[in-house]
């Protein structure tokens, strides 16, 4: 037994089940939906669904910007928290941040000050940014350090940050961005803002300390802790650079629009957290990566335009919307549940 | 007293009320392997949490490798030199092996604060060095944590050990949740470290283990030291008479 020659420790190699990753899963998913909708398309318009190129990049270019918030959501997840309060975040950034961005030539509609119009766009843009980071941080600062849940405080920022953006003019929308501003949004810059953002976070999840940190807590928090790792501290990171992110968004969608009214991103917070778990973000942290999201996102591209290109009802699609949700939530539980057995 | 790698005095942590750790006075010398036993609740965890830093003693010294120290947390009382094996397998199951022997003290290539770039490459070359010195064998080093087998599991933990050079080592009952053979394998390498000089301390219920494994036992009893024995001058039923508060050491009378 105490046979020092004998190897110390011969571990057995049988287990060598293959693991697909869930990237890998969803890309099947979005091959099969997208091979259903070609077919559909056939049958009842008899017509190509992905033929149409402009079809595909109108489809692109309504999810990417909701794509931008999902990235940030897809960190929040894999760290095991939740953000509810994007949504919010996008209606009141994109009020505030707009008013800064107004021109001068029609006085009658220009919201604030006279002498806040044609200002340079990096004052918006700036604005807009700590917009979203004051939101990120509060909703960080509640969690990491009151111990709220992060269902609870989002939710809660949710409700104040819609008050926020009805608060800022009153309830008026806000109109006519300047040239520079409405840049932002214009022809196919959202996608171009959308794969910068995508790309940085795909490289700051993978190969920094940051992106470690992120996947330790959110897999066992407790051993991240003991690791020596300041959890409140990252945390507190992780929402400020969603909320970021959200306020990023939110500029693209109002300067893609040349107007913000305070009801815009309703929902947004949900589309969000689904495109992350359509693309294999496991709900309960510490599993997902942003190609797994981007995945997810062109799968909601792809379902919400084939409805439309099928001509189905707005009512048929949301209640098919909730139900892909579910599905995809279900699958994550299932998939959790055979590891559990398995280990 | 320079063969002494850590030494405590008159070592106290109070939980409110509850006295769940009164004036351990405890010597490790290098090279040393000793076992802490006692019932649950005695005490062993409250000590071993003491001086890793992982809670702050309400009185007493601790003097590790010849200076008196005082741990602010866990990593404090790492980057010292001392490594720990928790009982609850202080592991990110989602992580691979090189992550785990490094989180919280990632190798960098280049610093930007929070968003430092990770040495991927040495840390796990680091990893294969570290498994190599505890011989334990992982086939795929890729292999996220969750799918690994128990035993595999406790070995990543340990191999942390080796992979820093560590100058203590402390396993909170590292065989408790292991089969037959994956508590052999754990054994084995802590058989390996003793043959490297590595000192251990060992907490642990299984008799055998500890009079297979270690020179010297320490009891702990309702928070308190009630002796300290070495292991050719005592047996398993003289231990559970001391574990069992049947007997206390001479040297402890009054104590318990």
């Amino acid at each position: 037994m105490a046979d020092a020659t004998a190897p110390a420790a011969i571990i057995d190699t049988s287990r060598k089940k293959r693991h697909w990753p869930p990237e890998f899963n969803a890309l099947i998913g979005l091959i099969g939906i997208a091979i259903v909708f070609e077919i559909l398309g056939w049958i009842v318009r008899d017509q190509s669904f992905f033929g149409n190129l402009t079809r595909l990049k109108i489809m692109i270019l309504q999810v990417s910007i909701i794509g931008i918030i999902a990235i940030g959501v897809t960190q929040v997840i894999i760290s095991g928290g939740i953000d509810l309060s994007s949504g919010s975040v996008v209606g009141a950034t994109a009020m505030i941040a707009t008013s800064f961005a107004q021109v001068g030539t029609y006085p009658r509609a220009v919201f604030i000050e006279q002498g806040w119009v044609d200002l340079p766009v990096i004052i918006p843009v700036v604005v807009g940014l700590g917009c979203g980071l004051i939101a990120g941080l509060i909703n960080g600062l509640l969690i990491a350090y009151t111990k709220i849940p992060p269902f609870i405080a989002t939710l809660g920022m949710m409700v104040s940050a819609r008050g926020v953006a009805q608060w800022w003019t009153k309830g008026k929308p806000v109109s006519f961005p300047t040239d520079q501003y409405a840049a932002m949004g214009q022809g196919m810059t959202p996608v171009f803002i959308f794969l910068g953002v995508a790309i940085l976070f795909y490289l700051i999840l993978r190969f920094t300390v940051y992106g470690k940190h992120t996947y330790a807590i959110g897999s066992n928090e407790d051993a991240a802790r003991m690791s020596g790792i300041n959890v409140e501290r990252h945390k507190v990171l992780v929402y400020t650079i969603a909320g970021l992110l959200a306020g990023l968004a939110a500029m693209v969608l109002s300067a893609r629009g040349l107007t913000a009214q305070s009801g815009m991103g309703v929902m947004y917070e949900l589309d969000a957290i689904a495109m992350s778990v359509i693309g294999g973000v496991s709900l309960a942290g510490g599993r997902g990566s942003i190609v797994g999201t981007t995945i997810g996102m062109i799968i909601f591209g792809v379902i919400i335009s084939g409805f439309t290109f099928l001509r189905l009802d707005a009512f048929y699609q949301e209640m098919i919307k909730g139900a892909i949700i579910i599905a995809a939530v279900v699958a994550d539980m299932y998939r959790q549940r055979r590891r559990a057995m398995e280990s | 007293m320079t063969n002494v790698i850590l030494k405590t005095e008159d070592l106290t942590k109070h939980y409110g009320g509850v006295h769940a750790l009164e004036s351990a006075n405890f010597e490790l010398r290098k090279g040393e392997h000793v076992a802490i036993m006692g019932d649950n609740g005695a005490g062993k965890s409250t000590f071993v949490r003491q001086i890793t830093g992982v809670e702050q003693r309400t009185r007493g010294k601790i003097i590790f490798d010849g200076r008196e120290v005082n741990f602010a947390g866990p990593l404090d009382a790492r980057e010292a030199g001392i490594e720990t094996v928790f009982q609850n397998l202080a592991l990110a199951d989602d992580l691979d092996v090189p992550s785990n022997l490094f989180l919280g003290r990632e190798m960098v290539l280049f610093n930007l604060g929070p968003f430092s770039i990770l040495d991927m490459k040495g840390m796990r070359r680091a990893t294969e060095e570290g498994l190599k010195r505890t011989a334990v064998k992982i086939p795929n080093l890729n292999n996220a944590i969750r799918n690994m087998s128990g035993g595999q599991r406790q070995c990543v933990a340990i191999a942390r050990t080796a992979t820093f050079h560590s100058k203590l080592t402390i396993m909170d009952e590292p065989t408790a949740a292991l089969g037959v053979q994956e508590t052999a394998q754990v054994e084995n390498i802590i058989r390996t470290l003793k043959e490297a000089g590595e000192p251990l301390i060992l907490i642990s219920h299984n008799m055998r283990q500890v009079f297979d494994l270690v020179d010297r036992i320490v009891v702990f009893r309702r928070g308190r030291m009630v002796a300290n024995l070495s292991k050719n001058e005592t047996d398993g039923q003289d231990v559970v008479a001391y574990i069992t508060g049947a007997k206390t050491g001479a040297e402890f009378e009054g104590a318990a």
